[in-house]
């Protein structure tokens, strides 16, 4: 699904999630699987959607920097996606929602990373502390 | 297109499915067939892990990420077997007598609601938890709430033998917590009620519904359907609609009945909900223990209630607005959070509505009032207070720029968390409490049904779930909807003889 898109879509991913950078190529491929598996759920207009945001998101900092989203810095990766998030227009501001939402849910429903981060819950309940 | 007659037919499975089936189990034993028709599967014990993705999509509709027509907010409500009472925590709260009174339905009284709402409590084995299964979450909530000057009370629960996995927003991994799928639904198959899961109803016509029954793709869970996968007619005396207030009204619009029903689709709430998180400098207990076990109510006057909650890392994370280190941070701190979960309650508003698209799919339009945006705020900042009070370092609120409050900052939250930074479409904001569409009233200029789910004009057709209320409850609406569908329900039961009747023609 991300076969042209995605070094764009690790470059918005490592700027929503930081942590991201540190990520193995299998690690990777789980979080596409995932995203990839939420949006073959979704009606295909909605997939176009977000292919053609990832897209804009590329191509939008060559009209204030002059550099495509994958060639700019960490700092200014952020300050293109915080434009986006707090845009005025609202369908910006909806794409980012949705994009962040996605990245989101690639990182954070893999087991590997709730572990990281220390969510322990069990199905055993108190059982498994006490 | 195969062919079945029945003498009743539910839609859907849930607090109102499920309540009204095993209500009218009294009818099997006297000799009239009664199905249920549920869209989601009937998923098995060993089935239910508490992996987030997995559960949320094999239990919710859209995995739980359906999107107001607009893509500003979330709305998540359960689809299997039991609906959505497989995936609440349980609260069991009584409607306020100030909301039935507000609602002005004719022939519908709180005392009415109320003792129908003591019934399931019983059956549902609603009670306290003991102080030594309470955790960290709840308790900071409680002492929280004490130092800001707010009084937490104890939610009352439907669970039994619950080991406190705190994950019952995917499905009890332990079948303590007792949905529908734990207690009436079983009850009325073991009485003879059929249940037919992966059903999914296309549209009602005269006496009957035309059904597709799908078949279980690979890997998905859950059993495959008790039909064969086909397209069905299904033939009934009555039908009694309980798809929830999305589901229910989308069917009678796809089917048509908006021509005969203006008010079909109106009133639409839903108790628009921020999730709010704070660290404090020490893990706490939070992922273990029920996680929603009290709440502040400021409805009256204040117009927001506030719960405690503990959710999943992508869940979490989805609900924290902004991203990066900052975001980062807070999921970083995972072992050592507090949620709140801020509910505003909102009001039936002009615009606020269900309606179908082309291909027949629901779509909720949702504007956020000023009313209702002032709420969420006001709910903020008071849950801010609570977190500061159980002594939190620091508080991610939506509302705020920047959204991170320091505990130095703890006496400037009137200034910090503000409405001018809602930014709908930045501000992530999620509802799980739908209800509305198919509203209770008096005739047809109106309301969509009588007192008793009654649809206008059509005396063969009922509903049953929360699309029936005119307005917002403004507390967890399940045991709300379990009372009036029993209410459905028992006059359904009075009119079985007259079903008969129109069976024989």
């Amino acid at each position: 699904m991300f076969s042209d898109t995605r070094d764009i879509l690790r470059a918005i991913a490592t700027t929503v999630v930081p942590e991201a950078k540190a990520l193995t190529e299998s690690e990777w491929a789980d979080v596409e699987r995932i995203i990839a598996s939420a949006l073959s759920k979704r009606p295909p207009a909605m997939v176009r959607q977000v292919m053609v945001f990832l897209r804009t998101v590329q191509r939008l900092p060559l009209l204030r920097y002059g550099l495509r989203f994958t060639s700019l810095d960490d700092a200014r990766r952020a300050q293109v996606l915080n434009w986006l998030q707090e845009n005025r227009i609202f369908l910006l501001r909806k794409g980012m929602w949705g994009l962040r939402t996605l990245i989101l849910m690639g990182y954070y429903a893999r087991p590997a990373a709730a572990d990281r981060i220390g969510y322990r819950a069990s199905a055993r309940g108190w059982q498994a502390i006490r | 297109m195969m062919e079945k007659t029945y003498d009743v037919v539910i839609v859907g499975s849930g607090a109102g499915g499920g309540t009204v089936a095993a209500a009218l189990a009294p009818l099997v034993r006297g000799g009239k067939r009664v199905l249920v028709l549920e869209q989601g599967a009937r998923i098995e014990d060993h089935e239910f892990t508490g992996r987030e993705i997995e559960m949320a999509d094999a239990l919710y509709e859209d995995g739980g990420g359906f999107l107001t027509s607009d893509g500003a907010m979330t709305l998540a409500f359960g689809r299997a077997y039991g609906g959505s009472t497989v995936v609440y925590t349980g609260t069991s709260l009584v409607a306020p007598e100030r909301v039935i009174r507000q609602w002005n339905v004719p022939g519908l009284t709180h005392a009415d609601i109320a003792e129908r709402s003591e019934k399931y409590k019983q059956q549902n084995s609603v009670h306290l938890l003991p102080p030594e299964e309470i955790n960290d979450n709840n308790r900071l909530f409680v002492e929280g709430a004490a130092a800001a000057g707010y009084h937490a009370e104890q939610f009352p629960l439907n669970v039994k033998g619950c080991l406190g996995s705190s994950l019952c927003n995917l499905g009890c991994p332990n079948a303590a917590k007792q949905g529908t799928n734990r207690v009436q639904l079983p009850a009325a198959e073991r009485a003879g009620v059929e249940i037919v899961t992966r059903a999914h109803v296309q549209r009602v016509e005269e006496r009957a519904v035309i059904v597709d029954i799908g078949a279980k793709r690979p890997g998905q869970k859950g059993r495959e359907s008790e039909w064969q996968p086909g397209e069905y007619r299904v033939r009934a005396g009555m039908i009694v609609l309980a798809g929830g207030s999305i589901g229910s009204t989308a069917l009678l619009l796809r089917s048509g009945f908006g021509r005969m029903l203006p008010r079909l689709g109106e009133r639409f709430t839903c108790h628009p909900a921020h999730i709010l998180v704070a660290e404090h400098d020490r893990p706490i207990t939070n992922c273990v223990g029920h996680p929603k076990s009290y709440f502040v109510d400021r409805a009256e006057g204040e117009g927001f209630v506030l719960e405690t909650c503990m959710y999943f890392p992508f869940t979490a994370a989805k609900n924290m607005t902004g991203f990066g280190a900052e975001h980062s941070s807070f999921m970083r701190a995972f072992p050592r959070l507090q949620m709140i979960l801020v509910l505003a309650c909102d009001r039936a508003v002009p615009g606020n509505r269900i309606r179908v698209d082309r291909e027949g799919r629901p779509v909720v339009d949702y504007t956020f009032t000023n009313e209702t945006i002032e709420a969420l705020v006001r709910g903020t900042r008071a849950s801010a207070r609570i977190f500061f009070g159980a002594g939190a370092l620091r508080v991610h609120a939506p509302s705020a720029r920047p959204r991170l409050i320091q505990a130095r900052e703890r006496d400037r939250l009137d200034e910090r968390i503000d409405a001018r930074h809602f930014i709908i479409g930045t501000t992530s904001v999620s509802a799980a409490h739908l209800m509305g569409g198919c509203a209770m009233g008096r005739d047809a200029t109106d309301s969509v049904t009588d007192s008793y789910g009654r649809v206008h004009g059509v005396p063969w057709l009922r509903v049953a779930d929360s699309s029936l209320f005119p307005d917002a409850l403004q507390i967890n609406p399940y045991l709300t909807v379990m009372a009036l569908a029993d209410r459905v329900a028992s006059m359904v039961l009075q009119e079985s003889a007259e079903i008969a009747g129109a069976m024989r023609i």
